[in-house]
């Protein structure tokens, strides 16, 4: 069945010439030249006062590195990036370490404000909406700028920095967990990170707090030819909670812009850790030119016994995709879930999905994705479940359904389901008949049709994921969760 | 993407399967029945083997079932059996012994023998086809999915003999074929025959497939079936190898408008296989029911990949797998559903279910789905996981012993795709099989 009128208009408001962020910020701009070396290296290191362990790190990601090769295997084609002619680092030109909002640029704090990033703590305050409070760290470029609520979560002794500020104040977390999910080899675009990465969020929640609030980190590119690296790490000690939300956006440009994050986090005994995102980078122009090259190494670590550790993300922007938020389940009784919408539009590729390794006795996990493919993009979900031999009891059930607008896209579905434990249930679904026949014969027996029973009981799912994002992100988010499954293929 | 991302690599290090190959390929050529189109064929197929090598886990396709490592011992081709030893072989043949059948007997990957063809139908062997440059040999590699595939290469490469089946349009065959495949000796050899079907339009045949023997063989066949429009097929194949054989086998159909098409597969011997299964919808409205048993337990591996390829409007295809793995064996299936742009309409749905009787066992699924058109069904699931508690619990509750409560249990789990074969003497021998291979694990 072909997708109905309503699902095509709210996609059409997503497509690639409806992009609301593509406007550029005119800034005097400290840059790194073009290249890549080991001089480059030290330049960045440098930059960001490093001590001599973290320099030593970089450059041997830096040799390892130009022994690797590109990876092919996923569904995208682009042409070959040529990775000498970026920048990797640039950096408003700023007074050193601003000590309050004053102190930065003012062109930097209008670029939030048109993005609706709230910065000024006073104002979270005073809004209307006596809503939940969001701490934030704006990554502008190479370097985070601001970042706000810091002594209030410093009282309940959750450190939350930017990563460069973790390795010289907090070098003893840093050293013991940075590399631990995501070694420094881990992939091509892991190992470019590792030797070049700039800015990004450190955060720490002690045993036994949950964080007073939500966690956020806004990405903004704005430099020309430049790439941005971040890296994230966040670590919930025993009996944590914490919340955290990453935003992104970029000018329009007629080049193509490069990203490849890393982010690595870590869940002892009894913590959780739930991590949106909502990426909406520049997706190129109609015709296909431009647009951000996403390749993203994001993974999870449910280290302790019944850690949780939860991914959504909403993808909305980006040339290309390239990114598989998983979770390692080494905790017996520990839970992975990763929840996805991804739609894609224009040229735009997307090859995403996640992994869920099971190696802890009863861990379980969960995977929804939904992809969506209109104009003449391509949307492959890529996903692995496996279970090693002593993962009894494990558990996972996933659940992809794609969707195609038009006939010249491609939705495309490549699940690996790898099992070395009898007691693992494994159950992959694109059929939609078996969510739960419970469920569904209550919906057909109340006068519902079986596509409107599915889209309700999937859609209501889904829908309880994302009204969890925080009100910045919500409302994007909602305007995707009302598509409708009608017509969504397997 | 895999194989054309390795096929840009400068020419492959060969290993010790592919050095060894290239030898057998040398030592065998000078004896050769071919015209010169069939040379220029196997001269390519090696060629490519040389210079990309034999797939690898490096390669998608291969991921789970790496044919380098299999190969390693790579057997040289079988020589004609003297008229003794294909007499006693044939005489002793087990499997579908019970059907009535015109029987085409091969041993060793050679043909000895084909009863008389029934009405309409055409039984010609390839060597002759070759020999007169037969104009049936245009419909070979008729499945473009399937191009370039190692299996076909090797068996391309290698070919030893085969048989062309025609049966003509409107009719109905009376009797089911039944290619027996026989192999026979002490030390392992290689075996390499290709069979090509043609039915014609409203043409109707069943054709079962059989492989059995008493040697670590390495059988690599290739059944091709080409379907006119209207034309209804049904195929059925049993591996039941003997233990220590690798058997490497491809089928591949090209459906005409309105065919139907059916295959079941059965893995009941053999210590490791690839079953590779390629469909390709030629004209609309075609349907196709793929399915497979395997039991497997021991250090073995089994392996079934499939493609589907809709290429035309209102095709409809139905796949169902099940797998039993016991010891420390290792199953794999592949399955990849293709919707072209212009095939509106498709119905599509494939299952996998595998049960895990063993500490040690391993599944690998690999349900996949290629889409380019919007108004289409697609659909597949996999499952993995141990027999039911509950439903044991239930049997045994009612008085049955563990072991007959499992038995039980997994017999209906395979039941369910056997039930796909619809003539009843096939379907109780098959039956039988899997139901012995249950037993032998217990």
């Amino acid at each position: 069945m072909p997708a109905v009128q309503e699902t095509i208009e709210h996609v059409r408001t997503l497509d690639v010439d409806q992009y609301k962020y593509g406007f550029e910020t005119h800034l005097e701009v400290d840059k790194a030249p073009k290249g890549l070396n080991e001089d480059i290296v030290r330049l960045i290191s440098a930059k960001k006062d490093e001590p001599a362990w973290m320099t030593e790190w970089r450059l041997d990601a830096l040799r390892r590195w130009v022994t690797m090769r590109e990876p092919t295997w996923a569904r995208v084609n682009y042409p070959p990036i040529d990775y000498q002619e970026l920048h990797y680092y640039a950096a408003p030109k700023m007074n050193a370490a601003p000590k309050s909002l004053d102190e930065v640029d003012p062109e930097i704090l209008r670029t939030y404000e048109k993005l609706g990033i709230p910065l000024r703590e006073q104002e979270i305050l005073a809004g209307v909406e006596p809503s939940r409070r969001v701490a934030v760290d704006a990554v502008f470029d190479s370097v985070s700028v601001v970042t706000t609520f810091k002594e209030e979560l410093a009282k309940a002794g959750v450190i939350f920095c930017p990563i460069s500020e973790a390795i010289r104040e907090h070098p003893e977390l840093v050293k013991k967990y940075l590399g631990t999910v995501v070694p420094v080899s881990d992939n091509y675009f892991a190992t470019l990170n590792s030797a070049v990465f700039t800015d990004g969020s450190f955060v720490y929640v002690p045993e036994g707090v949950r964080c007073p609030m939500e966690l956020s980190t806004y990405f903004r590119i704005n430099e020309r030819n430049t790439g941005q690296f971040e890296r994230t790490l966040i670590i919930a000690d025993k009996g944590s909670y914490v919340s955290y939300l990453e935003g992104c956006t970029a000018p329009a440009r007629d080049e193509n812009q490069l990203h490849a994050a890393v982010v690595e986090l870590i869940a002892l005994d009894d913590a959780e850790i739930k991590y949106s995102t909502v990426q909406n980078w520049y997706p190129g122009d109609a015709e296909g030119k431009g647009g951000v090259y996403n390749f993203v190494t994001k993974r999870g670590d449910c280290r302790g016994k019944n850690s949780k550790i939860s991914w959504t993300q909403v993808e909305t922007g980006s040339a290309i995709t390239w990114k598989y938020p998983s979770c390692i389940l080494r905790g017996d009784n520990s839970r992975g879930e990763f929840y996805s919408i991804a739609i894609s539009n224009g040229f735009q590729q997307v090859d995403s999905g996640t992994k869920m390794i099971h190696l802890g006795r009863n861990s379980t996990s969960r995977i929804i994705s939904k992809g969506i493919a209109a104009g003449r993009s391509e949307n492959t979900y890529r996903g692995l479940v496996s279970a090693h031999r002593r993962a009894s009891g494990a558990r996972n059930f996933t659940n992809c359904d794609s969707l195609l607008i038009g006939d010249r896209c491609g939705a495309h579905t490549v699940p690996y389901i790898e099992s070395k434990n009898a007691s693992a249930i494994f159950e992959h679904e694109a059929t939609t008949s078996k969510i739960s026949d419970d469920q569904l014969f209550y919906c057909l027996q109340r006068g519902l049709d079986g596509e409107e029973a599915i889209a309700l009981i999937v859609n209501g799912f889904v829908r309880d994921v994302l009204q969890q994002l925080p009100m910045e992100f919500a409302v994007e988010a909602q305007k995707l969760i009302s598509i409708s499954l009608e017509g969504s293929v397997g | 993407m895999s194989t054309e991302a390795a096929s840009t690599l400068p020419a492959a290090r060969l290993f010790p399967a592919e050095e060894r190959l290239v030898e057998h390929f040398r030592n065998l050529k000078p004896d050769l029945p071919d015209d010169e189109s069939g040379r220029l064929r196997r001269d390519a197929a090696i060629a490519r083997i040389e210079r990309d090598g034999l797939p690898n886990r490096r390669v998608e396709e291969w991921k789970y079932t790496d044919l380098r490592t299999l190969l390693r011992e790579a057997a040289a081709p079988a020589p004609r059996p003297d008229a003794r030893v294909a007499e006693t072989a044939r005489a002793d043949a087990r499997v579908l012994a019970e059907l009535e059948a015109v029987r085409i007997d091969f041993v060793n990957g050679h043909l000895v023998a084909a009863g008389d063809a029934p009405a309409g139908v055409t039984i010609l062997p390839l060597a002759r086809a070759l020999e007169e440059s037969h104009p049936a040999l245009a419909d070979f590699d008729a499945v473009e999915v399937a191009r370039g595939n190692a299996l076909i290469d090797l068996n391309t490469a290698f070919l030893g003999d085969g048989v062309i089946v025609h049966v003509s349009a409107g009719r109905q065959a009376g009797a089911p074929l039944h290619l027996r495949l026989v192999n026979r000796g002490e030390a392992p050899f290689a075996t390499a025959v290709r069979v090509l079907v043609i039915v014609e339009k409203g043409a109707a045949l069943t054709i079962a497939e059989s492989h059995e023997g008493d040697v670590a063989a390495q059988p690599n066949t290739l059944v091709e079936f080409v379907l006119g429009d209207g034309a209804k097929v049904e195929h059925v194949r049993i591996n039941a190898e003997a233990a220590g054989a690798l058997a490497l086998s491809t089928v591949t159909a090209m459906l005409g408008a309105e065919s139907n098409f059916r295959s079941v597969n059965l893995v009941a011997g053999g210590s490791a296989s690839r079953h590779q299964v390629f469909l390709a919808y030629g004209g609309e409205n075609a349907h196709a029911t793929v399915a497979g048993v395997t039991v497997i337990s021991g250090e073995e591996h089994a392996d079934t990949t499939l493609v589907v390829d809709h290429a035309v409007p209102g095709g409809e295809s139905r796949e169902l797998f099940k797998t039993v793995i016991d010891g420390d064996a290792t199953g794999v299936f592949q399955g990849k559903i293709i919707v072209r742009q212009d095939a509106q309409k498709t119905d599509g749905r494939m299952m996998s279910a595998a049960l895990l009787v063993s500490p040690g066992a391993t599944m690998n699924n690999k349900p996949e789905l290629e889409i380019w058109a919007d108004d289409v069904q697609c659909a597949h699931g996999a499952t993995c996981g141990e027999l039911d508690e509950e439903l044991l619990f239930y049997l045994k509750a009612r008085g049955l012993p563990q072991a007959e409560a499992a038995a039980l249990l997994l017999q209906a789990f395979v039941g369910e795709a056997l039930e796909l074969v619809s003539d009843e003497t096939m379907r109780e021998a098959m039956n039988a099989l899997a139901v012995k291979r249950l037993e032998n694990r217990s």
